[in-house]
Order: C-alpha cells, then sequence, then structure tokens
C-alpha cells in the first residue's frame, strides 16, 4: 500500500529548530533548505519542488514535494497578511495529500496591524517629545526593515528631528541586500523603487557608539533583539537608569535573557562582577511577529485544499485546539505528532498509463450520443512492457502482439412446431423478435433469414419431420448473452397467429 | 498540430501553433526596419532635413507583420521569449479581440515596458501638425520611389500605440519563472527555460504527455550578464521550432567589443565625441562594463559618459535588481552584497551620467569630448537624431554601430554628406551557424521547423554553405504568411486508472516481458484529463413485482466479451472432452482443420486454425460445457 511518513525531529509541538523528515513516494526528503520562488525543479527524474512566496521575512518559501500524483506541502514560516515590506503569503489549489503547517500562533486572533502600528508609534513619539531615548533591539533581518519603513515614513510626515539611528554591521549590510531584493518585496515597493527605495533611508543613520551619551533625545535600533549581549545590551546599560528612556522589545525572548526578564516584570538585574542594574526606563512590547495567525493558517487550509493537515511548530495545547477546528471546519484528518512520532498516511495514488487516441476518441465519440447517461464500459487491453503501460483496443493489441484473432462461433438448433413454409416461419420468428426486442435492431434479410444485431437466423426443414421447423440460431463468442438469450426465447415458441 | 508563420522576418518571429485544442501564439516581434525609408523625426526643426527634395513623412506608422491567416481572437495564449519580441503586443491585445492570457518571465516584461515607453516617448514629443496617410492610397504608392512602391499591405501599417494602451497589454501577462510547468486548459503544459541571450530571456517547451515541441528564439551560447542557456531540457523535442539567430553571422561578438572600445578611446583621445545609437537594455550593460575595465587603463577616466534616454534609469535600476536572472558570476555578487552590474559604481564616481532627455539638466552639465548612448538605432527619431545633425559636420566624432537590427548605411542615408566617422561593429550574441549544429547534435529532435532564411546562404554571401542550418533530416522551412503541418501524429493520450480498478486487472505474460490485461471500465473525462473508474455493479433484481418483460433481462451496461486469440491443439482437445465425460467421439479431417463429432449429443465442433465453430441443439448446459472447454485453449484480449 502506497503511504506518506512523516515524522518531525525538531518541531513536533514545539517552537525552535525545525527538522522534518519526509517519505514520500520512495524518497526521503529533508525540509527545510533555502530555494527561489515560484520555481519547478526537477531534483531528480520523479522528485519535483516548487516553491511559494512565504512573506515571513525576505525570501522565506513554502514548498510543494511532488513525487507522481502524490505531493506534500510544507510551509515553513509564513505570514497570510502583507506588511509594509513583504507580501502575504499565497498558495493555488494544489490539492496536496498533505499540507504541513506551522501554528505557532494556533489560537491567537491578532488586532490589526494598524492597530499596533499606531500604538508602536505613539509609544516612541512620547519618549521622543519628553526628550527621552528609546531603544528598539532588533535581529537583523525582517521585524528591523519593517520597523524602519514605519519610522522613516512617521518622521516623514511629523516633520520629527531626532535622530534615528541603526547599530552598525549586520543591520546595514541587510538594508543593503533589501536593494538588491526588491523583487521579494511587496507590490508597492518594487513599482516605485526606482522614484525611491524604501530600503534607503532618509532619517535612518549609521550608529555610533559614541552616540550614546549625546544630549537630548534619539531612537536606535540595535542587534541582538533579545538583549542579551553585543550593542543592544550596552546601550540598555547605559539607559536603563532613567525613566525618560524606553526599551521596545519587538519580539519574542528566550528564558534567561535579559530580555525576558525585564518583559516579566522584573526591575533590578544582576549583572557580570555582582554588578546590580536599576531599571528605570519604560519597558515595552509590541508584537510585530510575521507569523500567520489562527484565521491566517484555516485561509492556507482553505487556499490549498488539502487531504489532510499536519500540524508543526508550536505549543500541544493551542495545537489540539486549531486542530479541532480545522477537522471540523474543512472535514480532512488532522495530525500533530511529537518529536520522534510518525504519522503515516495510506494513499492511494491512480495509475498512469497512454491510452491510445484512437481507442479514447472512438469512446468519448460514443459519448456523445443521446443515451449517453448510462454508464458506458470502456475495452480494452493493457499492455504492461517494463514500465511503459499503454492501453490500446483489443484488436490493436493482437496486431501489435502479432496474434490472430480466434473466432469462436456457436449455431443452436431450435425445434419449432410449425408446419408453415420455412419462409412463412421466418417471416413469423422475424415480427415476434420485432415486437419483443425493441431496442435491438431486427431485420428480415432478402434472402429470407433474420438477423438480430450481428444474430443470424434462418429457419430449415426438418428432415423427419415436416410439422416441425428448426431455426439455426448462429452468433459469435462476443455477443453471447444475447444469442443465448434469443435461443431460449425461441424455445418457448412463436405466439399463435391471430387467424 | 499546425504552425502558422505571421512573421517573415527571422529574428522577429510571429507563430501560432495549434496544439491539442490549444491555440499558442509564440512571440509578437515589431518590425520596424521600415521606418528606414522614411525621413528622421528631428526634435527642433531642422532647415537641411525640411528642405530636402522627395517625401518628407515619418510617423510611428509601426509595421504589424501579420495576416488575415487566422483570427487572433482565437488565441489563447501568448508566449513571450524575449523583451524585443513583445513589442507588438499592445496591437495584438488591444485590437483584435483577444481575451487570452500572456506569459512571460518578469525581466522580460519590465524591460519590455521600458523599450515601449521609450518608444512611445519618442513618438509622442514630436507630434506632428498633420500625419500623411494619403501614400497608402494604391493609386499613389505606385508612384512612389521603390520599397515603398513594392511593400505589401501598408494599409495595415498602423500609429504607434499608446502609454495607456502599453499598460493595458502588460496587465494581461502573468509573470512565469525559469522551469515552471504551467498547465493550459489540462491539455499541455507550457514551460520556459533559460536562453541566455538577455535578462530573462526564454525559450519555450510545450509538451503534453506524449509530444514535445521546442520553441527556441533568440538564444546565446556566450557568457555575457544572463543566466546560461539551458540546453538539456529541449532534449526528446519531436519538433524544434528555431528563430532569432544571429543577424550578422560573420561577426565575433568579442572581436566587436575590442574593435568598439579601441575606436571609442581614439576618437575621445583626439579631442572628438563618440555617438553610440542603441537600445535602452540589454547590449548596453556590456558595453558599459567592458568601458569600467578598460577606461583607467586607456586613459579615459575623465571622458564623461552619458546615457540619454526617457528610461535610462530605470534601466540601470532595473539591472541590480534582478539577480537570479543573472550569470552565476553576477549572482555570487549579490550575496556579497554588492550590485551585479560595475555600472553601480560609474554612476556613483560620477563617470556614467544618466538623464531623461537631451533637454534640462543635461544641456547643463554636457562637456565635450565625451561618449553618448542613446536611441533609437534606427537614427530616425529619438534624441540621436538631435546628436547626428549637432556632430555629423565633424571628422573629429565617431558614431559607432552596435546593434544589428539596422542596417547602418540606411541609417545614416538622409544624414549624408557626413564628415564624421562612421564605425560599424555590429554586436550579435544570438546563436551563429556553428552554434546551431552544435546544439542540434547536442539535443537531436526529431524535426527542426524554422525561416527559410536560414535554409539557404545569406543573398550577399551565396557562396557561403556554412551560413546556413545542416541538419538531418533537412529542416521544414517557413515564410510569411504559411501553414505548416508539422511532421507528427499524436497516438497516445494520458488516462489514469482508479486504484480500484488497477487491483481487480489480472494481468497475463503473454510473451517474456510483456504483461496484457483486458480492461473494461467507466471513462470519465472533466478538464481535458481522463479517468478510468471501476464499472458499476451489477444491480440486484428487486423481487417479483412487476411481471418481467423480457427485454428487462438485457443488462445496461453489458460486459463485453473480450477477443479471443491462439489455436486448439486438437488431440489434446479430444483428451478434455473424454475427461469431461463425452464418448463416441470422432474426429474427421479436412482442408483446413477438423471437425470434431460427438455423436450421442449430435453436436460437431469444427476446428480450425483461427476459429472454431460449435454447432449443438439447442442445449444451453451443454454449449456453456464446450464453450469453456475451447475457451481453456485461447487466450482473451
Amino acid at each position: 500500500m502506497p503511504e506518506i511518513r512523516v515524522t518531525p525531529l525538531g518541531a513536533g509541538q514545539d517552537v525552535g529548530r525545525s527538522c522534518i523528515l519526509v517519505s514520500i513516494g520512495g524518497k526521503n526528503v529533508m525540509l527545510d533548505c533555502g530555494m527561489h520562488m515560484g520555481f519547478n525543479d526537477d531534483v531528480d527524474d520523479e522528485l519535483e519542488i516548487k516553491a511559494y512566496y512565504a512573506g515571513h521575512v525576505l525570501g522565506a518559501a513554502m514548498f510543494q514535494i511532488k513525487v507522481g500524483s502524490e505531493s506534500v506541502v510544507y510551509t515553513g514560516d509564513y505570514n497570510m497578511t502583507p506588511d509594509r515590506h513583504l507580501g502575504a503569503a499565497w498558495i493555488d489549489k494544489c490539492r496536496p495529500n498533505l499540507l504541513i503547517t506551522e501554528s505557532t500562533y494556533a489560537t491567537t486572533i491578532r488586532d490589526s496591524k494598524r492597530c499596533r502600528e499606531r500604538d508602536f508609534l505613539k509609544k516612541v513619539h512620547e519618549a521622543v517629545e519628553r526628550g527621552g531615548k528609546v531603544l528598539i533591539p532588533v535581529f537583523a533581518l525582517g521585524r528591523a526593515q519593517e520597523l524602519c519603513i514605519l519610522l522613516e515614513t512617521f518622521w516623514e510626515r511629523m516633520n520629527l528631528k531626532a535622530p534615528i539611528y541603526f547599530s552598525t554591521g549586520l543591520t546595514e549590510k541587510a538594508n543593503h541586500y533589501y536593494k538588491l531584493f526588491i523583487t521579494w518585496t511587496n507590490q508597492k515597493i518594487r513599482k516605485t523603487f526606482v522614484q525611491r527605495n524604501m530600503f534607503e533611508f532618509k532619517h535612518i543613520k549609521a550608529f555610533d557608539r559614541a552616540f550614546a551619551d549625546n544630549p537630548g533625545p534619539m531612537v536606535v535600533f540595535a542587534t541582538p533583539g533579545m538583549l542579551h549581549a553585543g550593542q543592544s545590551l550596552q546601550i540598555f546599560r547605559k539607559w536603563a537608569g532613567n525613566e525618560k528612556n524606553m526599551v521596545i522589545m519587538p519580539g519574542y525572548c528566550v528564558q534567561g535573557t535579559v530580555g525576558h526578564k525585564i518583559l516579566s516584570g522584573q526591575r533590578k538585574l544582576e549583572m557580570e562582577g555582582r554588578q546590580v542594574l536599576e531599571v528605570k526606563m519604560q519597558v515595552e512590547y509590541m508584537s510585530f511577529s510575521a507569523h500567520a495567525d489562527a484565521k491566517g493558517i484555516m485561509q492556507l487550509v482553505g487556499q490549498a485544499e488539502p487531504e489532510s493537515v499536519l500540524l508543526v511548530h508550536g505549543e500541544a495545547k493551542k495545537m489540539e485546539f486549531l486542530k479541532q477546528k480545522i477537522e471540523q471546519e474543512f472535514r480532512v484528518s488532522c495530525y500533530m505528532p511529537a518529536n520522534g512520532e510518525t504519522v503515516t498516511l495510506p494513499t492511494s495514488p491512480s495509475i498512469p498509463v497512454g491510452i491510445s487516441l484512437g481507442l479514447l476518441k472512438r469512446e468519448m465519440a460514443q459519448g456523445l450520443l443521446p443515451d449517453a447517461k448510462k454508464p458506458r464500459l470502456l475495452h480494452g487491453t493493457l499492455i504492461m512492457k517494463d514500465s511503459n503501460f499503454r492501453l490500446v483496443s483489443s484488436e490493436q493489441a493482437l496486431k501489435e502482439l502479432g496474434l490472430a484473432e480466434h473466432q469462436l462461433r456457436f449455431t443452436c438448433r431450435v425445434h419449432l412446431h410449425d408446419p408453415r413454409k420455412e419462409q412463412e416461419t421466418a417471416m413469423r420468428v422475424y415480427s415476434h423478435l420485432k415486437s419483443v426486442l425493441k431496442e435491438h435492431c431486427v431485420q428480415h434479410l432478402p434472402d429470407g433469414s433474420v438477423t438480430v444485431e450481428s444474430i443470424l437466423i434462418q429457419a430449415a426443414a426438418h428432415s423427419e419431420d415436416p410439422g416441425t421447423k428448426v431455426l439455426l440460431v448462429s452468433w459469435t463468442y462476443q455477443d453471447e448473452e444475447l444469442g443465448s438469450h434469443l435461443t431460449s426465447l425461441l424455445k418457448k415458441g412463436l405466439p399463435q397467429a391471430a387467424s | 498540430m499546425k504552425l502558422y508563420c505571421l512573421s517573415g522576418h527571422p529574428t522577429l518571429p510571429c507563430n501560432v501553433l495549434k496544439f491539442k485544442s490549444t491555440t499558442i501564439m509564440l512571440d509578437c516581434g515589431l518590425d520596424m526596419t521600415s521606418t528606414l525609408n522614411f525621413l528622421p523625426l528631428p526634435l527642433v526643426q531642422s532647415p537641411r532635413l525640411s528642405n530636402l527634395p522627395g517625401w518628407s513623412l515619418k510617423d510611428g506608422n509601426a509595421f504589424l507583420d501579420k495576416t488575415e491567416l487566422i483570427d487572433l481572437s482565437t488565441v489563447d495564449v501568448i508566449l513571450i521569449s524575449n523583451y524585443h519580441c513583445m513589442m507588438a503586443l499592445p496591437y495584438i491585445t488591444e485590437h483584435t479581440g483577444f481575451t487570452g492570457t500572456v506569459y512571460a518571465t518578469e525581466p522580460t516584461v519590465q524591460i519590455g515596458r521600458l523599450l515601449m515607453e521609450e518608444l512611445v516617448n519618442f513618438i509622442e514629443r514630436v507630434p506632428k501638425a498633420q500625419s500623411a496617410s494619403l501614400w497608402k492610397n494604391k493609386d499613389i504608392q505606385r508612384l512612389l520611389p521603390s520599397p515603398l512602391k513594392d511593400a505589401v499591405e501598408v494599409s495595415t501599417w498602423r500609429r504607434c500605440y499608446t502609454m495607456q494602451e502599453v499598460n493595458s497589454a502588460l496587465s494581461k501577462i502573468q509573470l512565469v519563472g525559469y522551469s515552471q510547468k504551467i498547465e493550459l486548459f489540462g491539455a499541455v503544459q507550457v514551460t520556459p527555460l533559460s536562453s541566455g541571450y538577455a535578462l530573462g530571456s526564454s525559450n519555450w517547451i510545450i509538451q503534453s504527455h506524449y509530444e514535445k515541441v521546442s520553441y527556441v528564439s533568440g538564444s546565446s551560447l556566450l557568457t555575457t550578464h544572463p543566466q546560461p542557456m539551458d540546453q538539456a531540457s529541449l532534449k526528446n523535442s519531436d519538433v524544434l521550432v528555431l528563430t532569432g539567430l544571429t543577424q550578422i553571422p560573420t561577426a565575433n561578438p568579442d572581436g566587436m567589443v575590442g574593435e568598439f572600445c579601441s575606436n571609442l578611446a581614439l576618437t575621445v583621445r583626439n579631442g572628438g565625441n563618440v555617438l553610440v545609437p542603441c537600445y535602452p537594455s540589454g547590449v548596453i550593460y556590456d558595453l558599459l562594463e567592458c568601458l569600467y575595465q578598460y577606461i583607467d587603463s586607456a586613459g579615459l577616466s575623465n571622458i564623461p559618459f552619458y546615457f540619454i534616454s526617457p528610461v535610462a534609469n530605470s534601466s540601470l535600476e532595473f539591472s541590480q535588481i534582478f539577480a537570479e536572472w543573472l550569470c552565476h558570476n553576477k549572482q555570487t555578487k549579490v550575496y556579497l552584497p554588492e550590485p551585479p552590474f560595475p555600472h553601480a559604481e560609474l554612476i556613483q564616481t560620477n563617470k556614467l551620467k544618466h538623464y531623461p532627455s537631451l533637454h534640462g539638466d543635461f544641456s547643463s552639465d554636457f562637456r565635450q569630448p565625451c561618449v553618448v548612448f542613446t536611441g533609437h538605432p534606427s537614427l530616425r527619431f529619438g534624441d540621436v537624431v538631435h546628436f547626428m545633425e549637432l556632430w555629423g559636420k565633424s571628422s573629429l566624432n565617431t558614431v559607432i554601430f552596435t546593434e544589428p537590427d539596422f542596417s547602418y548605411l540606411e541609417a545614416l542615408a538622409p544624414y549624408q554628406p557626413l564628415a564624421m566617422k562612421c564605425i560599424y561593429c555590429p554586436i550579435d550574441t544570438r546563436l551563429n551557424f556553428i552554434q546551431v549544429s552544435k546544439l542540434l547534435k547536442e539535443v537531436q529532435p526529431l524535426h527542426v521547423v524554422c525561416p527559410e532564411q536560414y535554409t539557404q546562404p545569406p543573398p550577399a554571401q551565396s557562396h557561403r554553405m556554412d551560413l546556413m542550418i545542416d541538419c538531418q533530416p533537412p529542416a521544414m522551412s517557413y515564410r510569411r504568411a504559411e501553414v505548416l503541418a508539422l511532421p507528427f501524429k499524436r497516438r497516445y493520450e494520458k488516462i489514469e486508472i482508479m486504484p480500484e480498478l488497477a487491483d481487480s486487472l489480472v494481468p497475463m505474460e503473454i510473451k517474456p516481458g510483456i504483461s496484457l490485461a483486458t480492461v473494461s471500465a467507466v471513462l470519465h473525462t472533466k478538464d481535458n484529463k481522463h479517468v478510468l473508474q471501476p464499472p458499476p455493479r451489477p444491480t440486484q433484481p428487486t423481487g417479483g413485482k412487476k411481471r418481467k418483460r423480457a427485454s428487462d433481462d438485457i443488462p445496461d451496461c453489458k460486459v463485453l466479451k473480450p477477443l479471443l486469440s491462439g489455436s486448439i491443439p486438437v488431440e489434446q482437445f479430444v483428451q478434455a472432452l473424454e475427461k469431461h465425460g463425452f464418448s463416441d467421439i470422432k474426429v474427421e479431417d479436412t482442408a483446413k482443420g477438423h471437425i470434431v463429432l460427438l455423436q450421442e449429443a449430435e453436436t460437431l465442433i469444427q476446428i480450425e486454425e483461427d476459429s472454431t465453430h460449435i454447432i449443438c441443439d439447442n442445449d444451453e448446459m451443454l454449449r456453456v460445457r464446450l464453450r469453456d472447454l475451447v475457451l481453456k485453449f485461447l487466450q482473451k484480449f
């Protein structure tokens, strides 16, 4: 029995490293690697991979893996709502056997993006207005660009003068990447990039560590995003003591990091060398995560129309809720294996063969006849040679194999009591059959014989009994049913002719 | 399968392929060589040009090379191979009732848009007080000088399209990536492949499960900026349609680039200016890259390079963002991250400046001696007309022709007498005949179809038998307005056998390695996809409420009996009869076989090589017993 097997090695009911093993059509595929969008890649003769735009970060993609008629779609991280620099994830109605989707936000339905953006700008604006310094710890890619575009346009609109800095190193380079990969961003940026490249920021300048001590308000984007080391932590230590200042955490923080501590309300931090850092600055959290929420996940399932769904990346409890929702709404089975647990899906792929055009056309032409409503049977011979399967008409199969047809014919003698002449007997047979077999072509030939379709009936005199006539009913093996039906019909005798 | 050939221009093809109920247009190039028959459109009124004797008329009469061969509203899809081959698109999508989809890669669309925008801009900014069309009247046309007199169907020559029509046409394009498989109505699959000629340029594969047509148009095997040509995917083609070969088969592009650089340097060193009439995209990227490497060593660092086109800025910017469509070398650059083309640095260091036209900033920045890249290469419209007028009188200056689309002598004709030097360095990176024969040997198509120009040496070099396609079997050639029946017959179609039906099949081995199974199934066809399902189970007769009529016994969906094959060995057959209780068996030999008589049962069985005839009384039991015995010796099909 053909099947698809899926084993998560690092993403089953778990947020973190992702690694999923899929076996499909005799091929093993390890999921999570990079490739181009909108491309088919024939990896070998049988395995085919297609990438779709995922909108999570620049270059993020979802993959369709196809072997023969079986297919699996793996979403990786994706985002169903376009943001300021990326487009929304999209997939066609590809009807895979299995859709493996991330479910980081399995139960969240996020408030509107506009609200969160307004909130963010309001907070930054207030802090800057009162002369405070704002620190935004970010990772180099993705959210940083999103927030930069947001602040850049806001500064432009409000005509603000407070400087915005970008910590040197990675992020600056990242902006450069964005400029060269404009084709991966959203429609609006792509359309206008010649006039104005969104990633060439007018108000945002490179940061120098000496700037941190400058008086007056400023906004600084610094890496890393969880305040666990590096420049963002250095700036944080400098600014934490002043209640006018603010730190905005735009993403998720791992336990144990400074970012996680301050987000959980800790205000006295033990730094290295037994130093205690008192946090007086305002601490804010804003979710700008680019994962699909519950609504987005349901939307993608609806778009792709899979036969079954498998959830990875998420917390077991929340996944359970989403699983039920998917099963209810789409009437498909949904799985959520733990790490190391294997899900096996039996599949029943149909078998592609080549049908001779002559046979197909003959069949299709008959399908156009008035009684086409009745189920019609196509008859043919499947020739299997190595892995080449061809369906041809039986006549062609015989011809191709150099064989002659063997004709099997039956002739049955039916005795009838009828003293009349043979011709008259034949005439009576004809009119009887004509009235009984309305759906068949019954003919009376000039030589006196009667045909029903291709079955031949002749009347002959009996050699011994002149009161008896012998009907010779003759048919081929292919018409056996009708032939045998006719003989039993004739055996019952003919109705008495009206005298 | 038929090919309708709507263009006679081998590098600006327009063919329509009818294949399995789909109608596919392959490219729609716009042949603008007819503009050479007209006088240039100057930006400022030139006393010299307007005083020239003869017919002073020219507008954007673009010549769409098509005929009434086929109703263009029936075209389902248009496949575009490169941006030069889509210039007639607005004429087709906007004026023929076309309702289909156009497929092209993203760079093709973006750069194609720039080329159209430039053309529209060039034509629209020199509005003519009146446009001449009276000459199209046959009686007047007859009196015109030679090329116009002989031109066919001038009444179908059209005015240049507008930007509005361009936008509308481009909105009908669906973007595709190399190797992407696109299903057309479930019947045909089309796939673009890299052709190595220009940014996003493609060859196309049009295939069903059993037939494959390759459309090769404008391909290059040279290493310039685009992604290399994908040759392997062209293998196993039934038909390969070959268009868009080099227009200058005798010129080596590398040599031409060298000549270009040295002539440019020579002129500038002597204090002269260099004019390069060109398109705003394509070879200009390669020329700028060569100059980038060359100018310092040639001591030209202080010479300004000007690129003047309404789309100059866009063209330079767009070239940098199509990394995945570039050659490997350039692709790796963007991961550093660095711009793939060095013209970014030329712009940064102010060595290369670009302007939308010679009005405005350019006139104040302009310094001589300098190098100017500008269009249009026909020298009939665009800013180039002005520079020809401006620089033509001095022998210090040089015009260098690099684009191969127009005859440079004809292009220059209305400017004669000229003092400026004219250098002809045509750079055409498309396939030459040596490369074609190598390619054909490599991919081995069953049949090659090409424009007739490729099947004979060029008229001017009739002795050069090497300047034509040489393949076996000889290429089928087409000319404009011809319809070719492509030389293959479809014989098979894909059908899917449902798993339940497949399970019920009983294969038997007929010959070593060949198995047969008879199939009786229900055919379902939807969206051009065929599926075989198991036959419905016979419905059980329900009770005896209604009096059965005789005809009710005949099944609606009768199971057809298979064909039989084989022959019956008489001795073994007789043994089998005896084993099954028949006695009193007599065998007679006849001319063609035997007659087996079962005297007791009054039954006669005629056995011949390819037939068996059972003649018996009306005893169904007996007949069926005999039948089964016979069938044991035969194979079913």
